[in-house]
C-alpha cells in the first residue's frame, strides 16, 4: 500500500469539501435565508423602509392637516373606522398618515446617526488596530472618556447646546454610538493580527499597509457590520426617546413617533390607541433591526455554523 | 548491526562543499517578560545550508525549531524578544539588514510554508487573490500577467482544474489542496530558500506522502535550499540531506541522514529512533518511549537539559554542559563529520535497535517517504 502511494500520481486526490458554495459573504447569505428570525427580521425592515420611503404615496392625508377637526370633541376622539383606519388624533389629524410620515423622521435619525457612528468610530478603531502602541492607547483613553458619558445627558447637553432639533438628535446619538463601533474593530483587528495567515502574509515580505488593509481589515469587518444592523434598532428607539422627552424637532407639523407618544399622554385615558400605534411602530422597526442582525451575526460567526 | 548505510548514494546530498547559502552561528533566541524569568528559547544554534540542500530541524515540541527558522525569517515579535548570534544569507547578516531590506527579502528570496493550511490562508481573500499579491510585490507582475503566472504555479503544485481554484476562497479547498496552494504561494518567486515549519503535521496520512513527494520533487527541479522543520523522523529519513537534532533550544547532534539513522549517537537521537513504530518489528513488541516529558529538563548552563530523562546519564551529565564537537569514533563518508553534544554516547551496542532496511530503501536511493508515513500513522 505504501508503494502504491508513493508512486501515485502527486495530484491532489482529495475530494472537494464543498461543492456548489460561493464566496464567504454568500455563503453567509444562503446561511441567513434558512433563518426564520432572518426572514421576519428582513420582512420587517423592508416593510418600514418600503412605508418611509413611499409615505408620500402611502399616506391617505397631508399629515399636518386637520382632515377630522369638526369631529373631536373634548376627552373624546373617534376611534378607528373606514375613513380613517387608525382614528384622529387629539387635534383631528389622521393617525395612519402620521405614523407612516413618523417612519419617515425614525429612519432618517437611525440611518444618519448609524452611519455618522460606524464611520467615525471605525476610523478611530482602525488607527488604534493599525498602528498600536501609543496611538491605540490615546484613541482607546479617548473613546472610554465618551464611554463614561451617559449617553441622554450627553444628548440632553447637545441639545441645549445646538437647540432642538432632528440635528442634535443625530449628532447625540451618533457620539454615543461611537465608541462601540471603535472598540469593535479595534478589538476584530487585535484578534486577526496574530492569526496565522498574517504571519504568513509577513513572511512573504507583503508590507504593512497591506497586509492591514488587504488581509486584516476585510477579516475584521464583519462584526462591524452586525453591529450596524443592530445599532440601527437602538437608534430608532434612541431616536423616539429623545423626542418623547422633548429634545427632537420642534416643527409640530412633522410627525415623530417619540413625540406623538408624547402628544398623546393627556388623551391616554379616553384613547390609549393614540399612543399604542406609534409604540408599535417603534417597537416592530425595531425588532426587524434586532432580529436582522442577531441573525447576520450567527450567519457569519463561524462559531454559530452548523 | 548490519551497515546497510548506501555509500553509492552521493546524489542524495548535493554540491558537497560549496559556499553555504545560509548560515547560522551561535543564534540565541530570549523571551523576556517583566516580572518574568527570562526564557531561553533557543540558545547558541549553529548550522549551515548550502545551495540545493535539505537540512532538517528535528526536535520535539518547544524545542525551538520553530523559533529559530521565525529568528531567521526576523518575523518574531520585536518586543520581549532578543535575538543574538548571525545568520549570513548570501553574503548579508538577516539579523542586522535594515527591516524594508529585509521585507524584500522575504517571499522572494527566503519562504516559509507554515504548519496548519486551514488558518495560514486568509479566509475571506480568493486564492488568486492571494497568490498574485506575492507576484505584484516581488516580480512586478500586473492583471492577465499575475493571474496567468498564478494558474501556472497552481497546477505545477498539482491542483487540478487550477482556473477554476484561483477564484475560490480557502473554505472551498481541501486541506491537502489547501497546502498545495500554500506551497505554490511560497514557491511563487523563486525563492532560493524554503523553510517548511511542520508543512504535513496537520494533514491525514495519505496527503502527508502526496504533500512530501511534491516539495522533494520541487527542491530538486529548481535547486532550492530547504529547511525542514519537523518531529517526524520519517519526514526526516525521506527528505533531507542532513539533520540536526534540537533539544531544549540546542542542537544535540548534527550529521548526514544516513550517518544519523545509521549511528545515532546521543541518547535523545536514539530514544527518538527507538520510539517509532516499525514495520519490521516483531509483532507485539512495545515501542520504547522516551521517559518523561519536555519540560523535565535542567538549564544548560551548567548540565546537560536531557540528562534527566537520559538512560546513558553519566555523573558528569548533572554538573557540567556538555559541549557540541566533532564526535572522534565516527567518520562521516558522505555528510561531512558528525556533530555531537554528550558526555556518554549511544555505541552501535546499546539497546536502540539501529534503522534498517525499510529506513534505507536497497536500492540506496531517497528513502519513501510514503512508507515511513504509513508506518507513522498505525500508532
Amino acid at each position: 500500500m505504501s508503494l502504491s502511494l508513493a508512486e501515485a500520481d502527486t495530484t491532489a486526490l482529495e475530494t472537494e469539501p464543498d461543492e456548489a458554495a460561493g464566496g464567504l459573504w454568500s455563503d453567509a447569505f444562503k446561511r441567513l435565508r434558512r433563518n426564520p428570525a432572518a426572514i421576519v427580521g428582513a420582512l420587517l425592515v423592508l416593510l418600514f423602509l418600503a412605508v418611509a420611503i413611499f409615505a408620500p404615496l402611502l399616506a391617505p392625508y397631508d399629515p399636518a392637516a386637520q382632515v377630522g377637526f369638526g369631529d373631536i370633541r373634548p376627552s373624546y376622539v373617534p376611534g378607528p373606522s373606514s375613513q380613517h383606519w387608525l382614528g384622529l388624533d387629539t387635534l383631528g389629524r389622521d393617525e395612519l398618515s402620521r405614523i407612516i410620515y413618523g417612519a419617515r423622521q425614525s429612519l432618517i435619525v437611525a440611518v444618519v446617526s448609524v452611519s455618522i457612528a460606524g464611520v467615525v468610530g471605525s476610523l478611530l478603531g482602525l488607527l488604534a488596530g493599525a498602528f498600536g502602541g501609543w496611538v491605540d492607547n490615546l484613541v482607546m483613553r479617548v473613546v472610554d472618556i465618551m464611554l463614561a458619558v451617559p449617553g441622554l445627558l450627553f444628548a440632553i447637553g447637545v441639545a441645549a447646546m445646538l437647540g432642538q432639533s432632528l440635528k442634535s438628535v443625530m449628532i447625540a446619538i451618533a457620539t454615543v454610538n461611537v465608541p462601540i463601533f471603535a472598540r469593535l474593530l479595534r478589538g476584530s483587528m487585535l484578534a486577526n493580527r496574530g492569526a496565522d495567515y498574517v504571519l504568513a502574509a509577513r513572511s512573504l515580505g507583503v508590507r504593512r499597509k497591506d497586509i492591514t488593509l488587504g488581509h486584516v481589515v476585510p477579516n475584521s469587518v464583519s462584526p462591524v457590520i452586525v453591529q450596524g444592523t443592530l445599532t440601527l434598532a437602538t437608534a430608532v428607539v434612541d431616536a423616539a426617546g429623545l423626542s418623547f422627552l422633548g429634545l427632537g424637532s420642534a416643527d409640530p407639523s412633522i410627525p415623530e413617533w417619540g413625540r406623538m407618544l408624547t402628544e398623546m399622554q393627556d388623551a391616554l385615558s379616553y384613547a390609549p390607541h393614540l399612543a399604542l400605534f406609534p409604540g408599535l411602530g417603534i417597537v416592530l422597526s425595531a425588532l426587524g433591526f434586532t432580529l436582522l442582525g442577531e441573525a447576520m451575526r450567527e450567519a457569519i460567526d463561524p462559531k454559530f455554523r452548523r | 548491526m548490519t551497515p546497510v548505510t548506501q555509500l553509492s548514494d552521493v546524489t542524495s546530498v548535493p554540491s558537497a562543499g560549496g559556499a553555504p547559502l545560509l548560515e547560522v552561528e551561535d543564534l540565541s533566541v530570549t523571551f523576556t517578560r517583566r516580572g518574568r524569568r527570562d526564557v531561553r528559547a533557543v540558545d547558541g544554534v549553529t548550522f549551515s545550508v548550502r545551495p540545493g540542500e535539505t537540512v532538517g530541524l528535528v526536535g520535539e515540541s518547544g524545542s525551538g525549531k520553530s523559533v529559530t527558522s521565525l529568528a531567521i525569517m526576523r518575523l518574531l515579535p520585536s518586543r520581549g524578544v532578543q535575538v543574538g548570534g548571525r545568520a549570513t544569507f548570501d553574503g548579508m547578516d538577516l539579523l542586522s539588514l535594515p527591516k524594508d531590506s529585509m521585507r524584500d527579502i522575504r517571499g522572494r528570496d527566503m519562504a516559509m510554508v507554515f504548519q496548519d493550511p486551514m488558518s495560514s490562508l486568509n479566509p475571506v481573500l480568493t486564492v488568486g487573490r492571494q497568490i498574485t499579491e506575492v507576484l505584484k510585490r516581488h516580480r512586478g507582475m500586473q492583471g492577465d500577467q499575475a493571474r496567468d503566472e498564478a494558474v501556472t504555479l497552481l497546477s505545477r503544485v498539482g491542483i487540478p482544474d487550477p482556473a477554476r481554484r484561483f477564484r475560490e476562497y480557502p473554505h472551498q479547498l481541501s486541506g491537502g489542496m489547501r497546502q498545495r496552494a500554500l506551497i505554490a504561494i511560497s514557491l511563487a518567486c523563486k525563492p532560493r530558500l524554503l523553510i517548511a515549519d511542520e508543512p504535513t503535521t496537520a494533514l491525514d496520512v495519505t496527503i502527508q506522502a502526496q504533500i512530501l513527494e511534491l516539495l522533494k520533487e520541487l527542491v530538486v527541479d529548481s535547486g532550492t535550499s530547504l529547511i525542514m522543520i519537523t518531529h517526524d523522523l520519517g519526514v526526516v529519513a525521506g527528505l533531507c540531506d542532513s539533520v540536526n537534532v534540537m533539544y531544549s533550544g540546542r542542537i544535540v547532534e548534527t550529521a548526514s541522514r544516513y550517518e544519523l539513522f545509521g549511528h545515532p549517537r546521543h541518547p535523545y537521537t536514539a530514544g527518538l529512533l527507538g520510539s517509532v513504530p516499525r514495520l519490521d518489528a516483531e509483532r507485539g513488541q512495545p515501542l520504547q518511549p522516551i521517559p518523561g516529558s519536555p519540560t523535565d529538563t535542567l538549564p544548560w548552563a551548567h548540565a546537560c537539559a536531557f540528562q534527566p530523562r537520559c538512560a546513558n546519564r553519566v555523573d558528569r551529565c548533572a554538573s557540567e554542559t556538555p559541549l557540541l564537537e566533532r564526535d572522534p569514533d565516527r567518520r562521516d563518508p558522505i555528510g561531512g563529520p558528525h556533530w555531537l553534544r554528550c558526555f556518554n554516547p549511544v555505541t552501535g551496542d546499546t539497546p536502540v535497535t539501529p534503522p534498517g532496511a525499510e529506513l534505507v530503501a536497497p536500492g540506496g536511493d531517497a528513502l519513501d517517504p510514503a512508507a515511513e508515513q504509513v508506518g507513522e500513522g498505525d500508532q
